[in-house]
């Protein structure tokens, strides 16, 4: 139960950084750059910069935003209707939607595109939300480096455990392993029941640490939807999946069988007839 | 066929338990090692199956030095030794058969072979109706017994025993008595430690008498 608690951690790790690189890929994946055009430039040119830029290597696609569908939807937004109603101009200008060819928004290539396009005499402005992703993607390093190190500290718990409780095995097996050798049982013999109950111990609290996290996420999983519904979004929480669970059932067993070889090696010399 | 030449054997603490002792003992003879307690009996026997090490002259047991024989490499030889022990040194935890069949199952015999086998040298010892017993439903004499029946369940070339009646009468020490005899007469080799000298004389055997870890008669 200890090793499979101990285990639960850093596979709930894995589960949260597998949902957390999700949210943050998503991010990165929606990288869209808003070019405004100068208010002087109509519409008929605004269509052929929007297809001319379709062309360039770095653009995937482009989607012209013509000044009255924005001004057409601020009103809707808004609801000043009346207000928009009464100006004699349109006050915005042609937007024209640029969604690159890379995905990652703090690629130094998204800057090297920002910086040419906005050499384009029809371009005033552009925009795009890199600065809070970039400082996302950067928080979510450092807590992957902190899952990293806390999980290799509870891993070495796990060896820690499997070992104590095989040496506490080894010592009340004294006599039998005392009388083995006395007949003849070479170490390997006597080693094998140990490691037997390592690998055990190891495939136990994989299953114990499976089962919590398991747990863990159906109770979570109501919260977080409800949570990315206020978002509009629809992230789901995903498990651990079948690659993870037998990464976690395989580093169970390996802690298992190394932390009861390296315990048994440690102790088994020091018990002589 | 066991080959003691000066040896001697000083504990660690600086006691010296067996002090240049020359000695030979012929394959398939029947040897009896007694002296008071502390004479060095039991250190004999613990030299041969390898559980302590000598510390100055040469063994020679089966054409082997035992001084050559490498830590990993005892297990094996042990194998060719039975040791049967005062306080038989058997497994409470385990039925009658699986004790007996300890020796067997270390050298990797078959399922089948073991059961043959353990019932067989249960047979022999008279106590093949206690099989799926434990040892402490048993007499001490009995528990001497099924210790026997481990002992040559795996047909080993030499067998050793310290002290193996010191815990029963003289009716039951007498019958295990017997019980190394018949199984010396099928050619093993057979040491017994034993302070009782009256017993093991009526045995007829050669008697090597220790004192203060040397041998003072080997006739």
């Amino acid at each position: 139960m200890v090793i499979g608690i101990a285990l639960a951690f850093p596979a709930g790790f894995i589960v949260f950084l597998d949902n957390v690189s999700a949210v943050s890929s998503s991010l990165n994946n929606t990288v869209e750059l808003n070019l405004f055009l100068d208010m002087e430039v109509n519409e008929k040119q605004a269509t052929a910069l929007k297809d001319r830029l379709a062309t360039h290597n770095d653009i995937k696609e482009t989607i012209l935003i013509k000044n009255d569908e924005a001004l057409s939807e601020y009103k809707k937004l808004s609801g000043f209707d009346n207000v928009l109603d009464a100006l004699d101009e349109n006050p915005f200008p042609h937007l024209i939607l640029v969604k690159p060819e890379f995905n990652n928004v703090v690629d130094t290539k998204v800057t090297r595109l920002v910086n040419e396009l906005i050499e384009i005499p029809e371009v005033e402005n552009i925009q795009y939300d890199s600065k809070w992703i970039n400082r996302l993607v950067k928080i979510i390093d450092i807590v992957k480096l902190v899952v990293l190190i806390l999980s290799a500290l509870l891993v070495t718990a796990v060896l820690l455990i499997i070992g104590n409780t095989i040496r506490l095995s080894i010592y009340n097996n004294r006599d039998e392993i005392e009388i083995t050798k006395l007949f003849g049982g070479s170490d390997s013999f006597i080693q094998r029941p140990f490691l037997y109950s390592g690998f055990w111990y190891g495939v136990f609290g994989s299953f114990v640490a499976w089962l919590l996290v398991i747990v863990s996420i159906s109770i979570l999983d109501a919260p977080i939807k409800k949570l990315s519904g206020l978002y509009e979004t629809s992230f789901q929480l995903s498990g651990l999946g079948i690659a993870n669970t037998l990464f976690l059932f395989g580093i169970g067993i390996f802690l298992g069988l190394i932390g009861s070889w390296i315990s048994v090696k440690r102790h088994l010399s020091s018990i002589e007839p | 066929m066991i080959q003691f030449t000066n040896v001697s054997m000083i504990y660690p603490g600086g006691n010296k338990a067996l002090q240049d002792i020359d000695l030979s003992i012929e394959k398939g003879e029947m040897v009896y090692i007694s002296g008071r307690s502390g004479a060095g009996k039991s250190t004999l026997l613990r030299l041969i199956n390898l559980i302590d090490r000598h510390t100055r002259g040469q063994i020679v047991i089966k054409g082997q030095n035992l001084e050559r024989i490498k830590s990993k490499r005892i297990s094996l030889f042990r194998r060719n030794i039975g040791f049967i022990f005062q306080d038989h040194k058997l497994l409470n935890d385990r039925t009658i058969f699986d004790n007996v069949a300890l020796p067997l199952v270390i050298a990797g015999n078959t399922h089948q072979d073991i059961k043959r086998r353990v019932q067989a040298s249960l047979d022999k010892v008279g106590l093949l109706s206690k099989i799926n017993s434990y040892p402490m439903e048993l007499s001490s004499g009995e528990r001497q017994r099924i210790g026997f029946a481990r002992a040559v369940v795996h047909r080993p070339s030499i067998l050793l025993a310290d002290e193996p009646t010191g815990n029963l009468d003289p009716a039951l020490s007498w019958e295990i008595m017997k019980l190394f005899e018949q199984f010396n007469q099928v050619g093993v080799t057979v040491m017994i430690a034993s302070h009782e000298i009256d017993m093991i004389r009526h045995m007829q055997k050669r008697i090597i008498i220790l004192n203060e870890g040397r041998v003072i008669n080997a006739s």
